[in-house]
């Protein structure tokens, strides 16, 4: 049994702070930390390896910082790690992210047939919850998203069942193994790393992969292989608000305040039951 | 994540072949989701702007029906893959027949809402088309001269805005948030066209199955509501809020609540607007015994007109309300109540008469007539 | 259950600790590093000087490539009275000038730095772990058990480097709980102001830096100071008073922070800065002799867990890395001959007594005692100076003579011949 975990490592966006004048990001000194939706794909990974046996590989694409990353998924009881790392992997949207990651899954498919993928809901940096689906739309495996709980897990029978959170309700769906499963917070608490487990991590040096090693085709990868850009970073006008208007300083009757304020709202055109203000009225 | 790109002049590939705004309207037995019906809104304008064609996508089993409601919500051609194995909502053939569609009719414009399901069909046709998607936006505007689509999302909790381009791949593919779009006034005499599309795809082929729904209690949703009441601390309690409640049936408004009002047990969860409750963008938004912290700010700020109800003339709420009124709110909201319901008789009988009245009540998303 | 047996466990990662993991792991000793910040330096609070001189003894260079904040170049000295301020300054070029005196320095920073020197020499670092009390056997201390399950770890060498108040030597029965008067509370702000304001205001160019220390009203005139050091865009504004006398007082130190950071002379420095962190810590306010007990069997004491802090100097930093240097030594001459005994471990005194760090902290001993004995110090003469600075510089047509003559008057008035005098003698005495 092999399950891969897809990580990101993500500013802790809790302390991003921007730059007012540039309107940047102030990265400096923002801690980064593993995506919070992907400490719960991982723990889930090790609860599954716990009743069935076999072995959790996490797997990240970033710079060499990542390895930090995939250090703390060891403290929480995964086997392995891989890092896909590349100059060439840099400034990478959904789709060129989703291809790397794809290319690794499948190496490490080939190293030890993978049963399943498990990844973040989303990313808390980006916010897109595409990377899952480029993932599972590429190897051709089933997505079952936003998965609140796996109720059955059969390796053998190659059978997966799941709750998931649907627009509007939960859906129990079935589907078949290998498959691509991206959860959230609802779905486990993380443990609290054993002290073994954190001396491994401390020491654990993870597999690096680049693009020669996945034979990865250049204008895939990257800001070329990137079909969205970033064209420009800016603040939202504050709204400026007019002052406001009293109606009453707590000297009038309630009744006529009433009257005064809903002949205001109608005037501004705020409810649909009234009629619509005459322009020459206001 | 979007790549960031140096900006250098680039040739732009000849995409004449696609033309069109389309929008893909998710259903559930047979009930389509109302942020479709916002996204159309949209994409008309930008339609107009661009000289060409509303689309609308609708997948399925037996939804033709919503073909119709698609084209009075603003959509000049519909699409519509109706077949067995589209009845219920699952990615792998539903994320075939969108490709299918987009793949054969060529839309340069692509929009879907950015929900659980959105996001999980929109993440595997941008994978099939090999095209880029922009996650969860809230602006969207078009370039007349390029007909490049420039959709901006807010990041870092809103702080930053970023406008994301997909210059060199077709269609532009968007998820767009709900609640943000204000659906259209539906035209039941608007014609439009509606091409069936063939789908092939056998049952034993797809790996996934939808052994049961269970839907969610109704949710409240403030998101989409135009009139919202909102109590506070100043409630007193769930008889203040019983008084409320009643306030907002007489304004045809939905209820929200400060935090301190749900900590409470005055109201549920799914009222509290602020930062760790919903966000809401109403036309009307009416505080009342809502002191107006920070957090409550955030949720609330861009309502159009903001009424603050408040004993205390210093209440922060003051500075961000258009019509302030220091007073009891029990002295207050009654009082309001009253008056809106004697509006509301005199409006229904001057109905029949009114020129240029809207249309009843009844007939808009949010309103509602329970007067 | 034992998670593993190292020959040394470090507890806390901060100056001491990590100087002594380093030194250790560069000897080739299996070392491990515990730490229970989210990272080295995420907890740990600096005004932010260090000296060059003690840390080039650990890591020859490393002003060169960790990340300082800017090299010190103007150090002054304020004393100020609700609305005015004597001050007293130098400047060097030669501070200006590699291989620079001091540096200001965000621990934040620093401290993680340094921390991956250690890791790349070959200490294992566990951080976001808490060392909650030794494993004993036979009276020797043979290990620590953290708040990890099964979090026991084996060590022939436990080194307490875990900061002021040290809970683990609490533990181990070396000292109870530190009084509130032998402990300074500091409180920190981070103001964010921009590189070139600050250049301006502190008259600074190419990344030099500015301390300021300012005594007087800056504390009410209780025992301690505040102080105002650039970094690169941001200033370190704070102050540090003794804990019993903000007691006896009765004001937060929070307000005291405020209250200074509104003074007149202060204000326009930090003028349109932006608050970005806030921090409270205690320093200790050691001297030698309060030191408590600094070893056990198998159990050293290192840094501000020592009580290794000269208050008057802000140099707790330099005999942190310095003590665990120390211990660090002492420890790998007990691996060497495998004993691990009181006498083997009283070494680490020794050789503390032979570095400058215990004739430093004699000196601020007596400096402190004086002015513990003479709370009047702080108040009576930042007026005095202050008063006479004025009547000196003031013009009003009353001849200079004359001037002078009112200020020894007045100076007088507020301190008799004789205390006078005994301040004096007693501050020459007190001279560290
Ligand atoms: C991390 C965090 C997240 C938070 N998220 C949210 C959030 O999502 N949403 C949210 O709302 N809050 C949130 N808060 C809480 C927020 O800070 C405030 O505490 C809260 O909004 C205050 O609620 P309030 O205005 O109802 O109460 P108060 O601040 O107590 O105000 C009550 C007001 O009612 C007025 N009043 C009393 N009696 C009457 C009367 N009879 N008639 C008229 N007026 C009367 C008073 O004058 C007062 O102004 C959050 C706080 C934190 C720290
Ligand atoms: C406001 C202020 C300004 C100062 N200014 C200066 C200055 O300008 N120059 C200067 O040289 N000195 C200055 N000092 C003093 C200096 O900061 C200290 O002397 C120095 O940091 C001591 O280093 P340390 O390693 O002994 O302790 P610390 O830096 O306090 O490190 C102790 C470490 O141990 C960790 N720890 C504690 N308990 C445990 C546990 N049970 N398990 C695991 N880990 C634990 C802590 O998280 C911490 O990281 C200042 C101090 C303050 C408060
Ligand atoms: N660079 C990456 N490396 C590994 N996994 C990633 C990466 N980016 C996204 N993922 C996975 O995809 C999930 C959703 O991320 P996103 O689509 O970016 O919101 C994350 O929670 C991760 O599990």
């Amino acid at each position: 049994m092999h399950i891969v975990v897809t990580i990101k490592q993500v500013p802790d966006t809790s302390e991003v702070r921007i730059d007012p004048k540039t309107n940047t990001m102030v990265r400096g000194g923002v801690p980064s930390i593993v995506n919070p939706d992907d400490t719960h794909a991982i723990e889930e990974a090790v609860r599954l390896k716990e009743r069935h046996g076999g072995r959790v590989t996490v797997l990240s694409m970033g710079p060499p910082q990542a390895i930090a990353a995939l250090r703390e998924a060891i403290s929480y009881g995964a086997d392995e790690a891989v890092l896909c790392s590349d100059r060439g992997f840099a400034a990478a949207d959904t789709l060129a992210t989703s291809y790397v990651l794809w290319a690794a899954i499948r190496k490490l498919d080939e190293e030890e047939p993978v049963d399943l993928v498990l990844a973040g809901k989303q990313a808390i940096d980006g916010d897109t919850g595409q990377v899952p689906p480029g993932v599972a739309t590429r190897l051709g495996w089933p997505q079952l998203t936003y998965v609140r709980r796996i109720l059955e897990f059969d390796p053998q029978a190659r059978r997966i069942r799941v709750e998931r959170l649907a627009d509007g309700g939960i859906e129990l769906l079935e589907s078949r193994l290998p498959a691509v499963v991206t959860v959230g917070r609802e779905i486990n608490e993380p443990r609290y790393a054993s002290l073994p487990n954190m001396l491994r991590a401390a020491r654990y040096q993870p597999r690096i992969w680049d693009r020669k090693t996945l034979n990865l085709d250049e204008t895939k990868i990257g800001l070329r292989g990137s079909p969205t850009i970033v064209s420009k970073v800016w603040a939202p006008p504050r709204r400026q608000r007019p002052p406001v208007i009293m109606l009453s300083h707590g000297d009038r009757d309630p009744d006529a305040v009433a009257a005064d304020l809903l002949d205001r709202l109608i005037a501004d055109g705020a409810f649909d039951w009234a009629p619509t203000p005459a322009p020459a009225a206001r | 994540m979007a790549g960031h790109a140096p900006a250098k002049t680039e040739q732009l590939p000849d995409f004449s072949d696609y033309r069109g705004v389309w929008v893909h309207i998710h259903q559930r037995d047979g009930v389509a989701a109302p942020v479709g019906w916002q996204l159309l809104g949209r994409a008309r304008e930008m339609a107009e702007v661009l000289g060409c064609a509303t689309g609308a996508v609708v997948v399925g089993h037996q939804v033709r029906h919503l073909a119709d409601q698609a084209i009075h919500y603003g959509a000049d051609v519909v699409y519509v893959v109706d077949a067995p194995v589209l009845a219920l909502y699952r990615t792998q053939p539903w994320a075939l027949a969108v490709s299918q569609v987009v793949q054969q009719y060529k839309p340069e414009i692509m929009l879907f809402g950015s929900t659980n399901d959105g996001r999980d069909l929109a993440g595997a046709v941008a994978t099939i088309l090999q095209t880029g998607l922009t996650a969860d936006s809230t602006e969207l505007s078009v370039d007349p001269e390029t007909r490049i689509l420039h959709a901006s999302r807010p990041d870092f909790g809103g702080k930053l805005m970023s406008t994301i381009l997909c210059k060199q791949h077709r269609p532009q593919m968007v998820t767009c948030r709900p609640g943000v779009f204000p659906a259209p006034q539906p035209d039941p005499t608007r014609q439009g066209r509606i091409v069936e599309v063939p789908f092939e795809l056998d049952e034993s082929e797809i790996p996934t199955k939808v052994l049961d729904f269970l839907p969610e209690e109704k949710k409240v949703d403030l998101s989409t509501a135009k009139v919202i009441v909102a109590g506070g601390r100043g409630m007193g309690g769930p008889e203040g809020f019983a008084m409320l409640r009643d306030v907002a049936e007489a304004l045809g408004a939905a209820l929200g609540a400060s935090r301190v009002a749900v900590n409470a047990g005055w109201i549920s969860y799914e009222h509290q607007v602020g930062q760790t409750g919903q966000t809401v963008r109403p036309k009307l938004y009416i505080a009342c015994g809502i002191s107006g912290q920070i957090q409550h700010q955030v949720g609330m700020q861009d309502a159009d007109i903001i009424v603050a109800i408040n004993r205390d003339p210093n209440a922060p709420i003051f500075k961000l309300a258009t019509y302030g009124i220091v007073g009891d709110i029990f002295e207050i909201g009654p009082a309001i109540a009253r008056r809106a319901r004697e509006l509301r008789a005199r409006f229904a009988q001057q109905q029949p008469a009114a020129e240029g009245a809207r249309e009843p009540a009844a007939a808009s998303p949010s309103g509602s007539s329970t007067a | 259950m034992v998670a593993e047996k190292f020959d040394v466990v470090v507890v806390g990662a901060g100056l001491a600790g990590t100087a002594a993991a380093y030194t250790l792991a560069k000897a080739g000793v299996k070392t491990l590093l515990v730490e229970r910040g989210d990272y080295p330096g995420s907890k740990n609070v600096m005004g932010g000087v260090i000296y060059r001189q003690p840390l080039e003894k650990i890591l020859p260079g490393w002003w060169r490539e960790a990340p300082i904040e800017r090299p010190v170049a103007e150090e002054s000295i304020w004393i100020l009275t609700e609305d005015s301020a004597v001050k007293v300054g130098y400047r060097s070029e030669r501070f200006a000038e590699e291989p620079y005196n001091a540096f200001t320095v965000l621990r934040a920073k620093f401290d993680k730095w340094f921390a991956d020197k250690a890791v790349e020499a070959g200490a294992v670092l566990v951080t976001e772990t808490v060392v909650e009390d030794v494993l004993r056997h036979n009276g020797q201390i043979v290990g620590v058990r953290t708040n990890r399950p099964d979090g026991d770890i084996a060590a022939h060498v436990v080194i307490a480097a875990d900061g002021v108040n040290s809970l683990l030597s609490q533990k181990v029965g070396l000292h109870g709980e530190l009084p509130p008067d032998r402990v300074a509370l500091a409180v920190k702000e981070i103001i964010q102001l921009g590189t070139q304001k600050i250049d301006e205001r502190f008259t600074l160019e190419n990344g030099e830096g500015a301390t300021i220390e300012l005594f007087g009203d800056a504390t009410l005139g209780m025992l301690g100071y505040g102080f105002i050091y650039t970094n690169k865009d941001t200033l370190s504004v704070g102050l540090g008073v003794l804990l019993s006398q903000l007691i006896a007082r009765k004001v937060t130190p929070n307000y005291l922070l405020e209250r200074f950071k509104a003074h007149p002379m202060v204000r326009r420095l930090l003028a349109d800065g932006e608050q970005k962190e806030y921090m409270a810590h205690l320093i200790p306010e050691g001297g030698w002799p309060q030191i408590p007990p600094l070893y056990a069997p198998g159990y050293l004491v290192v840094g501000d867990a020592a009580g290794m802090v000269n208050g008057a100097f802000r140099e707790g930093s330099n005999y942190a890395a310095i003590s665990g240097k120390l211990a660090a030594l002492t420890a790998i001459e007990a691996l060497e001959r495998g004993d691990f005994g009181r006498a083997m471990m009283a070494r680490y005194v020794e050789r503390l007594q032979e570095s400058f760090i215990a004739d430093d902290l004699a000196g601020y001993s007596r400096l402190s005692r004086f002015a513990h004995q003479n709370p009047h110090l702080l108040t009576a003469y930042p007026r005095l100076l202050c008063d006479a600075a004025h009547a000196l510089l003031t013009v009003d047509g009353t001849p200079k003579r004359l001037k002078f003559a009112e200020i020894v008057r007045k100076a007088l008035r507020q301190r008799p011949p004789l205390a006078l005098a005994r301040d004096v003698a007693g501050a020459l005495r007190a001279r560290p």
